[in-house]
């Protein structure tokens, strides 16, 4: 995980960069990094980036949260190039993504 | 080439957990040995349904070789996560191919898929097919003869766990080939889209989903009635005809009474089964099962359970071992135990008998507002109760058994919608189908032997006056139960229906009627309802039917159980927890009524 890590700012080339675990419905963007800040569910940061990477959230992927749940806007689903996948937001916040300009 | 295996990522996890196995023959007369695998994103094996399909490509089972071609199956419309897999298991060094599964949809959508460029950027053979078709993996086939032909020889095997580096690279790798192989769809899916829109809306969602089961519950007991009462038919007129033919003595009360009218009460039920189960497969091929997990993800855990929990414990309203075995998906251990625990909770088809016979016995069968009919309320309140102890269940698991542990990430695929197939879903039926009348067939037809056995013999005394069955064993046995379950409200009968209950819920009526029949001649056979509803009190159905909700009775679901956690430990804690809740529930029940006037 190493190699992605890039300094976490709100802003970056006047870009908005967030964790689509905050985005909101309708948000549209690109896969900035992964970044597994601390273990989640009792799995250990590596394995859950591991799993992010393997449903395709990988560095330049485009997303867009399509669906959220009833509860507290959780889960969510994501359409990931042209794959939609549901997970929760606690585990979305290492999904960090810029939003597209045209949005 | 003896095994070749098909690796498949299947639409959603939980269709296949377990390895299929089959014969085919290709056109050059091969005869080939197929192995159809859980699906999976990578070899890693987080869960054991994938742990499964990595040893089986590894060659790791003990019992067999690594396969000789591994059939990658990917649809065609979605090639992105199967082609980093493709990557990923070429390093086992297996000679493989890439079949492109649903290739005329992709067509249809304009997505243009150069195979030739492809083939040789994965560096693997690539086919395409339609397995709705018949002759839809035609060119599979073909191909495998002529790979056959030249050479299978496997390199070297150089797979270890991929690391996130490898797996970034793999899916880099992945995503360049797409670009320079696959267009844009010029059609894009935009119908899946329009309809999650509806079908996953916070509240609308919620809403069709409650709508759904409520349908499917209400097609089990109308559309399955017709159907029933044309077998009940067919079985009395069987019956009556077996009495008519054979002298009257033992072989006479054996045919008609043990086997005729016994595993008759069991197949009656056929019809409700394959209707649930078409329900339940009809939407899973749609791609509904994995927006109802992602709908009730919250909800379920709230209770302690996982979101993933909910297609195993759907199947489970149909029968309680698929669903036991499709917690493969889970891969938390804990939280598979919680599902397996409580799956034998949900009201499993084999209660249906059980319930549908004490329901008409003894709840009139009034409307009211016109619509809503006091036996289908009954029966929902059933359902209602299975659910509610399943989460409260395993919400006392969750808080006081593993306490604190925390809920794994809920990670899941949202296939596109595509319509079900007919064929697929009809092998479905047809094979659950097959499994119940299997059983009514073994294990119902013995116990039906061994009650008509324990209530016929020894034979009454000459110059008796009581029914024959008051001297058998199986009033012995029954008497020396009573003390035990008379607190509980049930009488002797009960107490004899119950032993062979253990082994299959719905035996219990095939039991009850037997024990009735013998008891009271023989034109009780065909009317156990009415000798219910003359021998018992409210209180002592009202009992039963709580014993019911909470019995561990089914010797499979615990054979299951024993196998899927590998431990005696659960399976004696499955069956200590359940007896316990039964015994409580219908104790309550049964002074509850009493006290209420319906003892």
């Amino acid at each position: 995980m190493s190699e992605s890590r890039q300094p976490q700012n709100g802003q970056q080339n006047g870009h908005v960069r967030l964790p689509l675990g905050v985005a909101p419905r309708g948000f549209r963007g690109r896969v900035d990094a992964i970044e597994v800040q601390q273990q989640s569910g009792g799995l250990p940061p590596a394995e859950i980036e591991n799993r992010l990477l393997e449903l395709g959230f990988v560095e330049g992927a485009h997303v867009e949260i399509m669906h959220e749940g009833a509860f507290g806007r959780d889960p969510i689903a994501v359409r990931v190039n042209n794959a939609t996948i549901a997970l929760r937001r606690r585990e979305a916040m290492a999904i960090l993504a810029t939003q597209d300009d045209h949005a | 080439m003896r095994s070749p295996a098909a690796g498949r990522r299947s639409n959603y996890p939980g269709v296949t957990v377990e390895r299929k196995a089959g014969l085919l023959l290709t056109p050059a007369g091969r005869s080939v040995n197929l192995l159809d695998l859980p699906g999976t994103y990578s070899l890693r094996g987080r869960s054991p349904d994938e742990e499964i399909t990595r040893d089986v490509v590894l060659g790791r089972l003990g019992s067999e070789n690594a396969p000789d071609l591994l059939l990658c199956v990917a649809d065609a419309t979605n090639l992105r996560l199967a082609l980093r897999l493709v990557l990923e298991l070429k390093r086992t060094g297996r000679p493989m191919m890439l079949v492109l599964n649903m290739f005329d949809l992709a067509r249809r959508r304009g997505i243009k898929i150069d195979l030739a460029r492809l083939s040789a950027e994965l560096g693997v053979p690539v086919v395409t097919a339609v397995a709705v078709k018949r002759d839809g993996t035609g060119e599979l086939l073909r191909r495998m003869d002529e790979l056959a032909q030249t050479s299978l020889g496997a390199g070297e095997n150089t797979w270890k766990p991929p690391s996130a580096a490898d797996l970034r690279a793999a899916q880099r790798t992945a995503d360049r080939i797409i670009a320079t192989a696959v267009g844009e769809p010029e059609r894009p899916d935009t119908l899946t889209a329009r309809i999650d829109k509806v079908v996953l809306h916070p509240v609308a969602g919620l809403v069709i989903l409650l709508s759904l089961l409520f349908v499917m519950f209400q097609a089990v007991f109308s559309w399955a009635k017709p159907l029933m009462d044309l077998i009940q038919s067919g079985f009395d007129t069987l019956g009556e005809l077996s009495h008519n033919v054979l002298p009257d003595g033992l072989l006479q009360s054996f045919i008609q009474n043990g086997v005729i009218s016994g595993v008759g009460s069991v197949i009656v039920f056929l019809p409700q089964i394959l209707i649930l189960f078409l329900f339940i497969l009809l939407l899973e091929d749609f791609g509904y099962m994995a927006r109802a997990a992602f709908l009730m993800d919250r909800i379920m855990g709230s209770a302690g359970l996982h979101g993933r929990a909910f297609i195993p414990l759907l199947s489970s309203f149909a029968c309680a071992i698929p669903g036991i075995m499709a917690t493969r998906v889970i891969d938390n251990r804990r939280d598979r135990l919680t599902t397996i625990l409580v799956a034998p909770l949900m009201t499993c088809s084999a209660r249906i008998p059980v319930y549908t016979l004490i329901i008409s016995a003894f709840i009139p069968a009034k409307h009211f507002w016109g619509v809503v009919n006091e036996q289908g309320l009954v029966m929902f309140g059933l359902y209602a109760a299975g659910i509610a102890s399943a989460l409260g269940v395993s919400f006392l698991a969750k808080h006081f058994v593993w306490q604190e542990h925390e809920t794994p990430p809920f990670m899941l695929e949202l296939p596109d919608y595509k319509l079900p197939r007919p064929r697929s879903v009809a092998m479905g039926v047809y094979q659950r189908a097959m499994m119940f009348l299997k059983r009514a067939g073994t294990t119902i037809f013995s116990m039906m032997v061994v009650i008509w056995f324990l209530a016929s013999f020894p034979r009454p005394p000459a110059g008796a006056t009581d029914p024959a069955i008051n001297y058998s064993l199986a009033a012995i046995i029954g008497h020396w139960l009573t003390p035990v379950l008379a607190p509980v409200g049930f009488n002797w009968q009960i107490a004899v229906a119950l032993i062979p209950g253990m082994a299959a819920r719905e035996v219990a009526v095939a039991a009850l009627g037997t024990v009735y029949a013998i008891e009271g001649g023989k034109e009780a056979a065909a009317q156990i309802g009415q000798a219910l509803a003359s021998k018992w009190t409210l209180a002592t159905a009202l009992a039963m039917l709580a014993w019911y909700v909470f019995a561990p009775q089914c010797a499979s679901t615990l054979a299951v159980i024993k196998r899927e956690t590998g431990s005696w430990k659960w399976m004696g804690v499955t069956f200590a927890y359940m007896l316990t809740l039964a015994y409580i529930a219908a104790f309550i029940v049964y002074h509850v009524a009493v006290a209420l006037g319906a003892g």
